[in-house]
């Protein structure tokens, strides 16, 4: 049914083995014929066996190799498709990528679109895709890792003369005397084999290691694909990003309103402001515009101690200060705030003056400063004037005849001032911005910006990447894995003495040239035979 | 005879554990898978209040139409409440302002309440832009971004309704014709008014 009799020694083998566990005797009644193949040592592997179960149906798709490569593949396809059209982080943010791919790319592109090619490592598909290679090489490594494991272990020194007629590698020795025997196994010995011995058969072996080389390096994919995984949990991946102005103090995202961040200061330094940069001055002369050489934030981080509901003022308490500079980051519980960008010179304040419109000196009546972060809606004097600001608008332009802002920052400031004083009738309007200096009408007073002063925005990235660590112990490894199975190889010899014959065959799972040339070492300064390839004589 | 009995017995016990064995790790596997799936469809919207979730509570204070006092969401539950997150410089935020004016009285009666949480870095323009279209709905002061960054916004206008149990009935990305908001506000009435 499901077991094998060995017609030699009689023990009891499950289905599909090949190679009697016992004697080594092969068992596929192919006495002489082809070399056996010693995959797996020729043990029956688990999911050969027979499966009625749904789950043993489920297991033995997984484990099987051919799946595996064929998974992989289609993955290998699928970020080759991926590559075509740009993926979604790199399309314009202000387009609805809906519509961009197909507009841009026509037909092709909304297909692409559809299938979430556009974001690929997010698609649920190509998740799926991943996560089944690694429930694959997870399944695979179980079943065959661990019959492997055990044929190795409890191998038969003994092995039938069949067994030994049918390796790649075999001779026949005949009269072998003691002295080039002893001689033979001394060698073996010097070259790092274990000997074993049974009633005089001998079974050599080394680098059996190198053999779990793959199951090592699964098992760092697996420990690499379960990092992966983590990157969905909140708590252990974070990548944002946040604008904050000279002064202000903004909430860091991704931290739940737990940190703030105060731009105290943002420092900006170009090429050619110092003496050492004078090295530079050709190819300084050759641009146009300056050159950034250095820029930090100095900043505050703060911790928002207070518990009361979102939204109500924070409780700040100072955490650590310091310079974020690029590649230098301030860090905080696994949270690194990095220079990314920056925006320089924004206003900040303005500062205008009165004065009689038919006066050629242009002296101050009064002069107020307007400051942009909180504008005030009157300024009052002592000498009877008064300013109104009735509209302001942070960066202005002409929409239909209409000024409007377009956008929340004062990096080009619009203002309607209403004037009053004490020999102005009503009041007199006038419309002021960078440039632009409009009355209302034949007015008695002007206003003018008598001064200003910016301040720079700086781009911080927020990152937490705590799965790092995992990746990092996951591809090491994979490369411990990696270099077991490539850098030895495990070879067996095995030694089966006869009536006056002595059998000698070998077995190495690669690099049978450098094994040829280990064995030619091994047989030196004594009259036994070198092996020969039955493989190269079988052809011939 | 026993011995055979005995193989045979040997046998089943093998096959069961083999089968809790594969069972067992199969589980384990598409569990994971299955995490690995659904975490990475909500990761995208991580802080993202969504449809059917608790609307986060918060509080702000009111600026423009009432100078005097704070809101606190949670004070509202028992009425529906439409959540607006709005800028002075924004067109189609603009756009939709005098439809909510339009239907607030009416829909303040049958017990939904509007909050227009604005996200101007100053106050002036939000006076003025209130002056210009006379609103008199609430109109929250997000000074700190706090409350943007609880419901994770991104685009503006965006805008939620909410039920009188605080629960989420709808998300809006973009801006609401009349008819829509109508449509929303109506599925936001509390029952029994």
């Amino acid at each position: 049914m499901n077991t094998l009799k060995c017609t030699t020694c009689g023990h009891v083998n499950n289905e599909g083995t090949t190679i009697c566990e016992k004697c080594g005797k092969p068992l596929d009644n192919d006495q002489n014929g082809k070399l056996l193949n010693m995959r797996y040592d020729g043990t029956a592997i688990r999911s050969k066996t027979r499966n009625r179960s749904i789950v043993d149906k489920i297991w033995n798709f997984f484990s099987s190799v051919k799946v595996g490569v064929t998974l992989i593949a289609i993955t290998l396809v699928a970020s080759a498709l991926g590559t075509i059209y740009p993926q979604q982080m790199y399309i314009p943010q202000n387009v609805d990528p809906a519509v961009h791919y197909e507009d841009q790319y026509g037909i092709t592109g909304q297909i692409y679109y559809q299938l979430g090619f556009h974001n690929l490592y997010g698609s649920w598909w190509y998740l799926i895709l991943v996560a089944l290679i690694g429930i694959s090489i997870f399944i695979v490594s179980i079943d065959r890792g661990v019959p492997l494991f055990k044929a190795l272990k409890n191998q038969a020194i003994k092995r039938h003369l069949h067994f030994l007629k049918r390796q790649k590698y075999f001779v026949e020795n005949t009269d072998v005397s003691e002295q080039d025997r002893t001689a033979f196994i001394q060698n073996l010995k010097k070259h790092r084999y274990k000997i074993t011995e049974k009633n005089g058969h001998l079974l050599a072996e080394k680098g059996r290691f190198s053999r779990w080389g793959p199951y090592v390096n699964h098992l760092g994919l697996i420990i690499f694909l379960i990092g992966t995984l983590f990157r969905f949990v909140p708590f252990m991946y974070v990548d944002d990003f946040v604008w904050v102005r000279e002064g202000e103090t903004a909430v860091i995202p991704g931290t739940n309103q737990q940190y703030y961040i105060k731009n105290e200061e943002f420092i900006f330094e170009t090429y050619g402001e110092s003496d050492e940069d004078d090295i530079f001055q050709a190819a300084l002369d050759r641009t146009n515009g300056p050159i950034p050489k250095h820029f930090e934030t100095r900043a505050t981080l703060y911790e928002n101690v207070s518990t009361d509901v979102v939204g109500s003022e924070p409780e700040l308490k100072e955490v650590k200060s310091g310079e974020i500079i690029v590649n230098e980051p301030m860090k905080i519980n696994g949270l690194g705030l990095y220079q990314d960008s920056y925006q320089m010179n924004e206003f900040q304040t303005m500062t205008f003056k009165l004065h009689r419109a038919d006066d050629e000196e242009e002296e101050a009546i009064v002069e107020f400063t307007v400051d942009l972060t909180d504008p005030q809606r009157e300024y009052t004097f002592d000498n009877g004037y008064t300013i109104e600001l009735n509209k302001y608008y942070p960066e202005y332009e002409l929409n239909n005849g209409q000024p409007r802002s377009v956008s929340n920052y004062p990096r080009n400031p619009g203002f309607v001032f209403f004037v009053k004083g004490p020999d102005i009738e009503e009041q007199e309007a006038s419309f002021l911005a960078i440039g632009q200096n409009i009355p209302s009408g034949d007015n008695q007073y002007k206003l003018g910006l008598a001064d200003f002063t910016v301040r720079d925005v700086s781009g911080l990235n927020v990152k937490k990447d705590l799965t790092l660590p995992i990746l990092g112990v996951g591809a090491f490894i994979f490369m411990i894995g990696v270099i077991q199975g490539m850098y030895w190889q495990h070879r067996r010899i095995w030694i089966h003495p006869d009536d006056n014959s002595l059998y000698v065959a070998c077995h190495t799972n690669k690099n049978w040239f450098g094994f040829t040339r280990e064995f030619e070492k091994m047989i030196n300064e004594t009259n036994l035979k070198m092996i020969e390839d039955q493989e190269t004589k079988e052809k011939e | 005879m026993s011995k055979i009995e005995q193989a045979k017995q040997n046998k089943k016990s093998k096959k069961r554990n083999r089968f809790i064995f594969r069972t067992s790790i199969l589980i384990v596997l598409f569990g994971a898978l299955l995490f690995a799936v659904v975490s990475n469809l909500t990761a995208e919207e991580d802080a993202v209040v969504e449809v059917g979730d608790q609307a986060p509570d918060f509080q702000l204070e009111q600026i423009a139409t009432d100078d005097s006092s704070t809101i606190q969401l949670s004070d509202l539950r028992g009425k529906g409440v439409m959540l607006n997150f709005w800028g002075t410089w924004c067109k189609p935020c603009e756009k939709e302002m005098p439809y909510m004016e339009q239907l607030y009285p009416e829909y303040k009666e049958k017990g939904v309440e509007i909050l227009a949480v604005n996200l101007d870095s100053t106050k002036l323009p939000v006076q003025n832009f209130v002056d210009q279209y006379n609103l008199t709905f609430p109109i929250l002061y997000d000074e700190h971004t706090e409350v943007l960054d609880t419901y994770g916004i991104k685009p503006i206008p965006t805008t939620y309704f909410i039920d009188e149990n605080g629960i989420v009935v709808e998300r809006v990305l973009g801006g609401l014709t009349v008819e829509k908001l109508q449509g929303y506000l109506d599925q936001i009435v509390p029952e029994g008014s």
